[in-house]
């Protein structure tokens, strides 16, 4: 009878409901996030592990992929300057392209895939397997030894590597300018700090820092919420680079418009 | 026996997940240094029970007391208090796969026990490896050990705090028969030599028979028969205890 009863419910309402649960769930844990994180014993020994994890060995593929997106990005836009005769302008056009958007969106991109589906597997695989159970009955508190540390080392973290794309790109870009346009490292960097303001290198800071909050406490949720055994685990590392993506996607175009909403004062 | 002191009390304790009601008015006592075999076939909520006993569950109704504390009613600084007095050996071990064996024994130590040199660390750690005859794992990592030695290792963390009460969650699932009997005589050595209370969840009646002083059967939600092994089986009346006795001893 009850299940008779549950086929008559519409699919739609089902999904419904199943989103708000979900809403409330992941709202539920980012508030506990923020009730442990104040709370003794802190597990600094932890944190810098994770910062080392999730920043140092994360530096490899953000050094080429910064490298290689300042010399593409500088090779793309020398035809559309060139036709106005306004190649020297390109230091200036990619410092704030890179500072402004490039630099922090495809680190934390890069950090969602490589970073957020790590948290999302390691956390799931090790609720499935009943560890997080193990650490409970030994009187550690799982959340804050797996969760907060982690949202801790994205947080810290995400806006270290920004910065350090940020200048990789630059001197991506910089190899590219002097090859072409025999401009030297001097002029090049003057270009770039006279196009930068303070407002473009803090909001890029703000904005990483959300990032990598973002990145860490997606991967935490679904991995800490990740169920059915190994099958489990594969869709929490997957939903955790896909969900992470699309709200990093959504807090740039919500940074973009309190930016020039500042910019416009 | 019932003279004996009551280190575990379970009164009509109720259970259900969703429309499943696992259990249904479970009463049960267990007695000070008593090995107590809890037999039932899968999803009859046997490892339900005893997660109730360490908090990682709470009951819908009933009354569950460990060492004299109701659980449901402990807040989280006591409940850890009562957690480090209970040891729990997982089904799966439940080693942490990105620690060595030493870090995963180390882990809830220094956690717990604050001022330990790395000298004391260092013998405990060793004196439970040699208790479980796996001292020479001491630097390996958890990939590389087999399902029996993983399960030892499992016994040997939860040792390292001293508990008075031992849980053991199908400690010989997976296992083959010889390392089974060897974790069964594991769970009788540490009973020997630590003076645990043990509970021994599973459904393996070669594993009841060789570590349990008492057995309860665990049905609809219920204990249905409870007794000595000899008292419960094999002269039992209800069919299912007795198929759940002869499919063990007479068609494996």
């Amino acid at each position: 009878m009850a299940e008779e009863s549950e086929d008559k419910k519409p699919l739609l309402s089902k999904k419904i409901d199943k989103f708000f649960t979900g809403l409330a769930d992941a709202w539920n844990f980012v508030r506990r996030f923020f009730q442990e994180v104040l709370l003794p014993p802190y597990e600094f020994k932890e944190v810098i592990h994770q910062c080392y994890r999730i920043g140092v060995e994360s530096l490899p593929l953000i050094s080429l992929t910064g490298f290689i997106v300042g010399i593409v990005f500088t090779n793309q836009s020398r035809p559309s300057l060139s036709e106005f005769g306004a190649t020297s302008w390109l230091p200036a056009l990619i410092s704030i392209a890179v500072v402004r958007a490039m630099g922090p969106l495809v680190t934390a991109l890069i950090a969602a895939g490589k970073v957020g589906s790590s948290i999302g597997a390691e956390i799931g695989s090790m609720k499935v397997t009943e560890q997080i159970d193990a650490m409970e009955v030994s009187a550690t508190n799982p959340f804050k030894f797996l969760v907060v540390t982690r949202v801790l080392a994205t947080t810290f973290m995400i806006p270290m590597l920004v910065m350090y794309t940020d200048f990789v790109a630059l001197m991506g870009s910089f190899i590219n300018v002097n090859k072409n346009e025999l401009v030297s490292l001097s002029t090049f960097f003057v270009q770039v700090f006279d196009s930068i303001t303070f407002l473009d290198v803090f909001s890029s800071v703000i904005k990483s820092v959300v990032f990598g909050f973002t990145i860490g406490i997606v991967g935490c949720y679904k991995g800490y919420n990740s169920s059915k055994g190994t099958e489990g685990v594969g869709r929490a590392a997957n939903s955790a680079v896909v969900m992470s993506m699309f709200l990093i996607f959504i807090e740039e175009l919500l940074a973009l418009q309190i930016v020039n909403a500042i910019r416009g004062m | 026996m019932e003279s004996r002191e009551v280190v575990v009390k379970i009164r009509n304790l109720y259970k259900s997940f969703g429309d499943l009601d696992v259990l249904k008015g479970v009463d049960l006592d267990l007695y000070r240094e008593e090995n107590l075999v809890v037999l039932g076939r899968s999803g009859t909520g046997k490892s339900v029970l005893i997660k109730i006993m360490v908090g990682l569950l709470r009951q819908d109704k009933g009354a569950m007391e460990v060492l004299g504390r109701e659980v449901s009613r402990l807040n989280t600084k006591d409940l850890n208090a009562l957690r480090l007095k209970i040891g729990f050996s997982f089904q799966n071990s439940a080693l942490y796969d990105s620690m060595t064996v030493r870090e995963n024994m180390e882990f809830p130590l220094v956690r717990n026990i604050k001022n330990l040199t790395k000298k004391e660390i260092t013998f405990k750690i060793e004196e439970l490896l040699d208790a479980v005859g796996l001292p020479q794992t001491i630097n390996q990592m958890p990939s590389e050990l087999s399902g029996g030695q993983k399960k030892r290792i499992g016994v040997a963390r939860t040792l390292i705090l001293n508990p008075e009460i031992m849980l053991y969650d199908e400690p010989t699932a997976g296992l083959d028969p010889i390392t089974c009997v060897d974790i069964n005589n594991l769970i009788n050595e540490v009973r020997e030599r630590y003076k645990t209370t043990s509970i021994v969840i599973t459904h393996d009646l070669a594993c009841a028979k060789m570590t349990g002083d008492r057995m309860a059967v665990l049905l609809d939600g219920q204990f249905n028969s409870m007794g000595t092994f000899d008292e419960v089986f094999p002269q039992a009346e209800d069919e299912r205890v007795k198929s759940f006795y002869d499919y063990n001893f007479i068609h494996s």
